[in-house]
């Protein structure tokens, strides 16, 4: 975590497990931002982001979990949301961070435009062990 | 032997005062449903119900898996079912069955060794029946909702003629592989049926394109070029411009518009019609 969860509450979980999830993942982020009081293009950044990693825990990762939260730095406020998975993890992150580079068959944009979506983005990924990205939007 | 003899000792304790147990039975339940289904209703069901167990146990049929009990599973099933589609809850479904057991309860009281052992034996075989109840109540609510979300799908993808040769898709909500492909289909099967050579996509419904759903608009698009159609995508808001930049995701030659009418005058355009507006002619 680059920061800590907002005092006054627990930072909610919820599974990724099937295509549904990635749905109420959504849900839980968007009603998040909204609460952070995100503009309206910041929570639809967040809330994409947060769409397309859901989506590589599901595919890539083989199913895992979200956390997600308020958080705050420094005075400010802020949204975040943690994406663990136990998969295969990833042998090559530049490569993965590549602009149009896919293992599957999107468009190789989800990894890499779910980072310029957000202002901060952790990834932490070892062969074997699983994936954790955590990425934050911080309120204007 | 052994085992008829628990059989007639249940139907000892249930027909022991046969009128007043199953009556008793139905105000419990009814009381439990909070007036939310008639009194008479619950009567008759539970009237049959409670004749198919006694029918049952007087066969033999102390488990609730074994032949005898089969009718007695058929009426429950239906009255889950009846509950799932009437929006009951788990509970208020599974206390028809459970209530019989509570109502039996004083004839504890007093009672004979074997009348005790006997309501043990029959509390299990509710017990498995409530179980039962459960199971079928959540498959007839999964079935409910299957067939929610099929009938979502079928309906939430319309397309519509907005002039001659040019047709629209307005989409709602999320897009996932299967809506996509329902989407792509119903459009391929309007342009063929309309002759129209001017299709639009109007994404103002969808709350966030991500890749996925951009990868499936792209796909659908194709298709339709494939067939000869101009492609247009409207209905792109302010905020989703901005994440679809900061995405990275190229639409290329494809051609979008802010709004539906927007979209809609580009395909007049294209297909030879002119609009034009008459001045001081305003109703």
């Amino acid at each position: 975590m680059t920061a800590a969860w907002a005092a006054d509450e627990e930072p909610q979980t919820q599974n990724i497990a099937h295509n549904d999830d990635v749905v109420r993942a959504r849900q839980q982020v968007r009603t998040l931002a909204q609460r952070c009081r995100l503009s309206l293009v910041d929570q639809t950044k967040f809330i994409t982001a947060a769409s397309e990693l859901a989506r590589n825990t599901l595919v890539y990762g083989g199913g895992g979990e979200l956390r997600s939260g308020l958080v705050e730095r420094e005075g400010r406020r802020g949204v975040a949301a943690v994406f663990e998975d136990s998969g295969p993890g990833i042998p090559d992150i530049d490569l993965a961070m590549t602009d149009g580079w896919t293992s599957g068959g999107g468009l190789g944009l989800g990894l890499s435009g779910a980072r310029r979506l957000v202002d901060d983005f952790v990834l932490d990924t070892e062969v074997g062990r699983g994936t954790t990205v955590t990425i934050v939007k911080w309120a204007r | 032997m052994a085992k008829q003899g628990t059989g007639s000792g249940l139907v000892g304790l249930l027909s022991a005062d046969e009128g007043s147990l199953a009556d008793q039975w139905i105000d419990s339940v009814v009381g439990s449903l909070k007036g939310r289904i008639s009194k008479a209703e619950v009567g008759r069901e539970l009237h049959e119900l409670y004749g198919a167990l006694v029918e049952a146990l007087r066969a033999g049929g102390t488990d609730a898996q074994s032949q005898e009990m089969s009718e007695t599973r058929a009426l429950l099933t239906e009255l889950s079912r009846n509950r799932a589609r009437q929006g009951f809850t788990p509970t208020e479904t599974a206390i028809s069955v459970l209530a019989l057991k509570r109502v039996l309860e004083p004839a504890l009281n007093g009672g004979s060794a074997a009348d005790v052992a006997a309501y043990l034996e029959l509390g299990r075989l509710l017990d498995d029946l409530a179980l039962f109840t459960l199971e079928t109540y959540a498959r007839a609510r999964e079935e409910i909702i299957s067939a929610q979300a099929v009938q979502l799908m079928e309906l939430s993808t319309p397309v519509v003629k907005l002039w001659d040769g040019v047709v629209a898709v307005p989409l709602v909500g999320t897009l996932d592989s299967a809506r996509t492909q329902v989407v792509m289909e119903k459009l391929l099967q309007a342009l063929v049926e309309t002759g129209s050579e001017q299709a639009i996509i109007d994404i103002t419904g969808v709350p966030a394109v991500d890749t996925q759903v951009a990868q499936h608009l792209l796909k659908t698009i194709v298709a339709a070029r494939l067939m000869g159609a101009d492609c247009t995508v409207s209905g792109i808001r302010p905020q989703i411009a901005q994440t679809i930049v900061a995405l990275g995701i190229e639409f290329g030659d494809i051609v979008t518009k802010a709004t539906l009418a927007d979209a809609l005058k580009l395909a007049l355009t294209r297909s030879g019609v002119d609009l034009v507006t008459r001045g001081g002619d305003q109703r």
